[in-house]
């Protein structure tokens, strides 16, 4: 095969030519897989070969090794592995020796590469030599080789996890590192790879920032790179500081002074790209220390992990100012701009971050700019005083704040009617949104509404929302937290009597000519859906009226045909918005019997239109619907039986779509919901739902989030159909059983952590509702031959000790159903096992109340079952 | 490598309403997983079984119990009777309603003036309304109907009744009050006091029960017009001596609601639970309007109805203790229909109505129309049949 030509074709702007080029490229690849990825290594590395033939070849070669979806990538990694050895080191030699090729492209596709391949050899103990050969290239000349070596050597840092490379090798990557960035190395892209580099390879870097002096060595080769002539390498220096702030936050003090200086300089009079790095080390070090603070949850023990230094409140009377400074650079209009991200929204959002960090303390520093600047003819003062003002209201104590927006809240009512400028409008209505969010319904005597300023406020909203989109989309921001605020409120909200009108200028705003540019009809759904949910009984009937006007424009959107692709694709927006308005409305409307019988009359249409619903395709808009008439049964209990003939299709298919896993999880909660409505009438489909359920647990194409509820569904099925689930009680229970011994043990970091737990919980409440489900049955006994195995999975993760207490309540209960539905069959098991002494004892004693709640329970359980 | 971009939202909520409406779903299907789990473990068997059991396991259960003093031990049964009310709040579907159906006292109908009525009767005017149990505890109340369905979940001035008053109880107080939910102005007139503050009532005569009412409700603020903490108003109803002044002002005089016949309550009587000769009900036209049944549209059917338990020997009884036989049911009815023993049979009386000798049914002409509503939990008593009768 003529593998140069057909890479050409595969580029060709004739369509036919492009599909057949890449049609041939598939069958090399399927029918022999190693010469495909010879000739595209050889392709790659010949310096005669055209250079964009030679770019896709790397760029295919990156694509056989690697890939985004799991299953995927992991069959690749095997074929890899699997592969000719003669063929793969033939492959990694033209490799490794087009890094030195003088064509920049050839080397830079090819050093993803080589990362790719090392990713997958080196956690299996091959290509040793690898990093031996990429670390004598950096001494080599010319500098090329060394730039594409060090760029090597930072995406395979990004690739690899620290535990597989030995500290012996990190110290000689990071000394080839460090010596590329130092002033002393002339070239200048040599020193931006390294630079870059460094980036990634800061993760390798714990022991050596252990040490005092490489850890000095470090800082200061990187605080000087802040200082080099070149742009792209203050920038990568900055962005390696970013990185050490949150990764060696403890180790920071000696440098802390240094660093200030270089950012607040770098701030001030450096490009935008650099300052915005500058900016986002200070955001950095607050979410730290925000951390840092909840864990303490505001007392000082000593002994925790990572002490706080502070440095943000000693840098504050300094590093205010600064940030200040940064609110004046606003540029015009960027509000509008979807995308935007400068200096002056970088300062706002970390000046918010540092009145998260220090509280009270930041008020003072910022009320002088406020007053001085708000006032001003001039529109960026008095856009970037309303900022300030904005951004300072979520950290310090309502005692602080109020006060001040009582004064304020005159003037920024009257500035988001009158103010000339839109950029001030648009931040006054989020200031406003602001005050709302933090400050209703806080716990100080001081109101910051009263039934003498409510109406105003209301018509202010009521009014912007008729302003412009970006204008029109604060204000419904500010009215969702309003509405917010008085949630909970009993019989009557100071908000009911403004309910219809606020409503219906909600749903004006979604028929706004303009409204199909902007995110302005999402924010007027979303306001909508928050008014509903904080409605109180008084309204209800409101809320009953609404729900034909949201049907009525969810039939609309399904009546419209022949729409082009965009236009298609802004009517599922819409059906996604109308369907979680539905949602919302349901779920408010179900939560009380009065008003769940008035809606009733609404659930055969509102079912049918969900059906139709399901006709188009978009995930988003099935989510969204399958929530709804989750929330539908829900309300309608055993009566949604009769929408099930037809539904079931649609739950299916929801099961199935593993590509789109939010959807298939949304569906899973949902055979919860229907479980529990239906009882033993869902019996017809329970073969087709568990057989799916079952398919779902053994794919390791399904995303794993999706796997503990699946078992918990189980649990709803048994506890719904009782006995009945004997049918699949030897299936259902060996899938547990496997789980159960994977998730005993947990090897791995916090996220798996949390990952093994909420699949213990579900185990555990797939077991749960067995037992529940058989009780009083004659087949209890089926049961008993389970037993041993759970209470030793129950035993081994307690004996873990890393459960929470979600786990802790839900494994406590199990042990308390086990011996209600066994009774004495099971007495001298239970009392063999570790749980039910020290574990029952230790929920017994627990703070938390559902842990003690379900302690109590098995207590009890087990003591009858004793007795018996 | 490409530089790394850190940009952060600008001026945008950090969660999506959607995330909001993902998490608030899984939220409450976490909830009602929990509820059914929960009334699983409470099916009656475990409940009733749980209430017998609890004086035996007392010693055990000394390690929760915190106080140590002799009269604790009197408290912890009355406690764990209580407890059984509390969990049993939380319980859904058909044994709930079984279970609730038995808790709160059941007037018979008046049918003859009892002795000693001036001196040892109360009466108060009925307030129309849905009968329910009011139960607050760990900072929340739930009102509860005579077939267990939820009427509301809400905050309340009673102790244990919202979460701001954190400090004012332990976690064992709690309240169990006896109610009518009043429509018309949303209030809840509480007819009788169980629980309160964490003390049981049980045991406690009606007259101090009544006196107890009176001054606790008052005290705790429940009776304060609806705020943030508090969202339905609480009232007692004005209760008489039952001499000829007292009746007298029952029947005729204003009250606040709408009236729903007249109560009479023995001064003497325990709370007991289910259907007692000890507390009386009397409607007709002057002091009730829903003197005789309506259908669901509010309108009165043609013949009156009574609805009866079948026993397994194809007999149709009351809910009364002993239970009183109505007739007996044709067999091919009960093939025909699928019934089996323990179903609820709704009958109409048909012309025949009911005769009686010597104050006992001798015969009663019934007309099968089917099965009860699902949500009825227990047959009529007696005493309605004989009501209906003496119409």
């Amino acid at each position: 095969m003529e593998v140069t030509q057909v890479l050409f074709n595969a580029q060709s702007i004739d369509g036919t030519v492009r599909k057949n080029a890449e049609e041939s490229l598939k069958q090399f690849q399927e029918q022999n897989l190693p010469g495909f990825l010879l000739s595209l290594s050889g392709e790659l590395a010949n310096e005669e070969k055209p250079i964009e033939t030679r770019k896709l070849a790397g760029l295919i070669l990156k694509n056989a090794l690697d890939a985004k979806e799991q299953h995927r990538k992991f069959e690749l990694v095997q074929r890899w592995l699997l592969l000719d050895a003669t063929a793969k080191s033939q492959i990694k030699a033209c490799l490794l020796q087009t890094l030195s090729s003088p064509v920049f492209d050839a080397r830079s596709t090819t050093s993803q590469v080589i990362a790719k391949v090392a990713g997958i050899e080196l956690p299996q103990k091959q290509w040793p030599e690898l990093i031996g050969s990429l670390l004598s290239n950096v001494h080599q000349i010319p500098a090329h080789a060394k730039q594409a070596t060090l760029e090597t050597l930072g995406y395979l840092c990004e690739e690899v996890s620290p535990d597989v490379i030995d500290q012996d090798q990190v110290n000689k990557i990071l000394t080839a590192v460090v010596q590329g960035m130092s002033a002393s190395e002339g070239n200048i892209d040599v020193r931006l790879a390294a630079t870059r580099a460094l980036y990634n390879a800061l993760g390798f870097a714990q022991a050596n920032f252990s040490n005092d002096m490489e850890r000095d060595y470090i800082m200061r080769v990187v605080c000087e790179a802040t200082l080099s002539p070149e742009v792209r390498i203050r920038q990568a220096a900055f962005e390696c500081l970013v990185s050490i702030s949150s990764t060696y936050y403890e180790k920071l003090t000696p440098y802390i002074q240094d660093i200030f200086n270089i950012t607040s300089k770098a701030v001030r009079e450096d490009e935008e790209p650099v300052a915005l790095q500058a900016i986002e080390f200070w955001s950095s070090i607050c979410d730290e220390e925000i951390d840092i603070l909840e864990e303490y949850g505001g007392e000082f023990t000593g002994d925790s992990d990572v002490p706080c230094f502070y440095f943000i409140k000693k840098a504050l009377p300094a590093l205010v100012p600064m940030l200040l400074e940064t609110l004046l650079k606003q540029e015009e209009d960027h509000d509008q701009d979807e995308g935007a991200w400068n200096i002056a929204m970088a300062g706002g959002t970390c000046l918010g971050l540092v009145a998260r960090t220090v509280g009270d303390d930041i008020v003072p520093l910022v009320v002088p700019f406020v007053e001085e600047n708000i006032t001003k003819p001039e529109w960026k003062q008095r856009e970037a005083a309303t900022y300030a003002f904005g951004s300072i209201l979520d950290g310090p104590s309502p005692e602080k704040l109020i006060p001040l927006v009582n004064v304020a809240l005159t003037f920024m009512l009257s500035a988001l009617t009158k103010d000339p400028n839109s950029q001030v409008k648009d931040t006054t209505a989020w200031a406003l949104g602001r005050i709302f969010e933090f400050l209703l319904g806080s716990a100080v005597d001081l109101p910051i509404i009263t039934q003498a300023n409510c109406q105003q406020i209301v018509t202010v909203l009521l009014q912007s929302m008729k302003d412009t989109p970006n204008v029109a989309e604060k204000a419904c921001g500010a009215l969702y937290f309003l509405a917010q605020g008085y949630d909970g409120e009993g019989e009557s909200s100071p908000l009911t009597p403004f309910f219809q009108e606020i409503v219906q200028s909600l749903l004006t705003v979604t028929h706004r000519e303009d409204v199909g540019d902007s995110r302005l009809r999402t924010a007027a759904y979303e306001t909508l859906n928050e008014v509903v949910r904080c409605s109180t009984i008084e309204t209800a009937p409101l809320v009953l009226q609404l729900v034909a006007v949201i049907m009525m424009e969810l039939h609309n959107t399904l009546e419209s045909q022949k729409l082009s692709s965009d236009e298609r694709e802004k009517q599922s927006e819409l059906q996604g918005l109308l369907c979680g308005c539905l949602q919302v409305i349901i779920q408010k409307l179900g939560s009380s019997e009065t008003t769940k019988y008035a809606f009733m009359q609404y659930a055969d249409q509102i079912m049918g239109l969900f059906l139709r619903v399901f006709a188009c395709r978009s995930a988003t808009v099935h989510e969204e619907a399958m929530l709804a008439i989750g929330a539908l049964a829900y309300a309608i209990g055993a009566d949604f039986a009769k929408y099930m003939p037809e539904f079931y299709r649609y739950l299916e298919m929801g099961l199935q779509n593993f590509e789109e896993y939010q959807v298939c999880a949304v569906t899973v909660g949902v055979v919860g919901d229907i479980s529990r409505a239906l009882e033993e009438k869902i019996v017809p489909y329970c073969d087709g739902i568990m057989t799916q359920l079952l398919k779902n647990l053994s794919s390791n194409q399904l995303h794993r989030s999706v796997k503990p509820p699946i078992f918990s569904c189980f649990g709803d099925i048994a506890l719904a159909v009782e006995e009945y689930f004997e049918k699949y009680l030897m299936w259902a229970m060996s899938a547990l059983q496997s789980a159960a011994d994977l998730s005993t043990h947990i090897a791995g970091d916090d996220e798996l952590v949390e990952y093994t737990n909420s699949l213990r919980n579900g185990i555990l409440e797939a077991y749960s509702g067995i037992f529940q489900g058989f009780k009083n049955s004659p087949k209890t006994q089926l049961l008993i031959p389970y037993a041993p195995h759970i209470l030793q999975f129950l035993d081994g993760i307690y004996m873990e000790k890393d459960m929470d207490d979600m786990v802790m309540k839900t494994a406590i209960g199990v042990l308390g159903d086990l011996a209600d539905t066994l009774g004495n069959h099971a007495s001298s098991m239970i009392q063999q096992s570790v749980s039910s002494k020290d574990f029952l004892n230790e929920c017994l004693s627990s703070e938390d109340l559902l842990v003690k709640e379900s302690a109590q329970w098995a207590k009890l359980a087990i003591s009858r079952a004793i007795s018996v | 490598m490409a530089p790394h971009d850190n940009r952060r939202p600008f001026k945008r909520a950090a969660i999506s309403d959607q995330q909001k409406r993902r998490e608030l779903s899984l939220l409450r299907q976490a909830q009602n997983r929990r509820d059914a789990q929960q009334q699983a473990r409470c099916l009656a068997s475990s409940i009733l079984s749980l209430q017998s059991a609890a004086p035996e396991s007392q010693p055990e259960q000394s390690d929760i119990e915190l106080e140590t003093v002799p009269e604790a031990e009197q408290e912890s049964e009355a406690f764990s009777k209580d407890l059984d009310v509390r969990q049993a709040s939380k319980l859904r579907g058909p044994e709930v309603r079984k279970w609730f159906a038995r808790q709160l006292m059941l007037p018979e109908w008046m049918i003859d003036v009892p002795d000693r009525l001036a001196q040892d009767w109360y009466v108060f005017a009925r307030p129309a309304g849905k009968r329910c149990f009011v139960v607050s505890s760990n900072g929340t109340t739930v009102s509860r109907q005579r077939n267990g369905s939820i009427l509301h979940h809400f905050p309340s001035a009673l102790p244990a009744g919202a979460k701001i008053r954190d400090g004012s109880g332990s976690a064992q107080s709690y309240c169990i009050l006896d109610c009518i939910f009043h429509e018309l102005d949303q209030t809840y007139y509480v007819i009788d006091m169980v629980c309160w503050n964490g003390y049981s009532l049980y045991d406690c005569t009606a007259e101090f029960r009544f006196y107890w009412l009176n001054s606790k409700l008052e005290e705790s603020g429940a009776c304060n017009a609806p705020s943030h903490y508090h969202k339905f108003r609480f009232s007692a109803v004005p209760v008489y001596n039952c001499d000829q002044s007292g009746l007298h002002a029952a029947y005729t005089g204003v009250v606040p609601y709408a009236k729903d016949g007249l109560l009479f309550y023995n001064k003497h009587a325990l709370y007991q639970t289910g259907n007692t000769p000890l507390a009386l009900v009397w409607k007709d036209e002057n002091c009730s309007q829903f003197v005789i049944d309506t259908d669901g549209k509010g309108e009165i059917p043609s013949q009156q109805q009574v609805v009866l338990e079948l026993q397994d020997d194809r007999k149709l009884v009351t809910s009364d203790d002993p239970p009183v036989l109505f007739g007996c049911l044709d067999g091919d009815i009960i093939e025909k229909s699928g019934l089996h023993t323990g179903n609820l049979l709704r009958f109409a009386i048909g012309d025949g109505g009911l005769s009686f000798v010597d104050g006992k049914l001798e015969k009663a002409d019934l007309i099968y129309l089917g099965k009860s509503n699902r949500a009825r939990a227990f047959a009529d008593s007696y005493s309605k049949g004989f009501q209906l009768k003496s119409l």
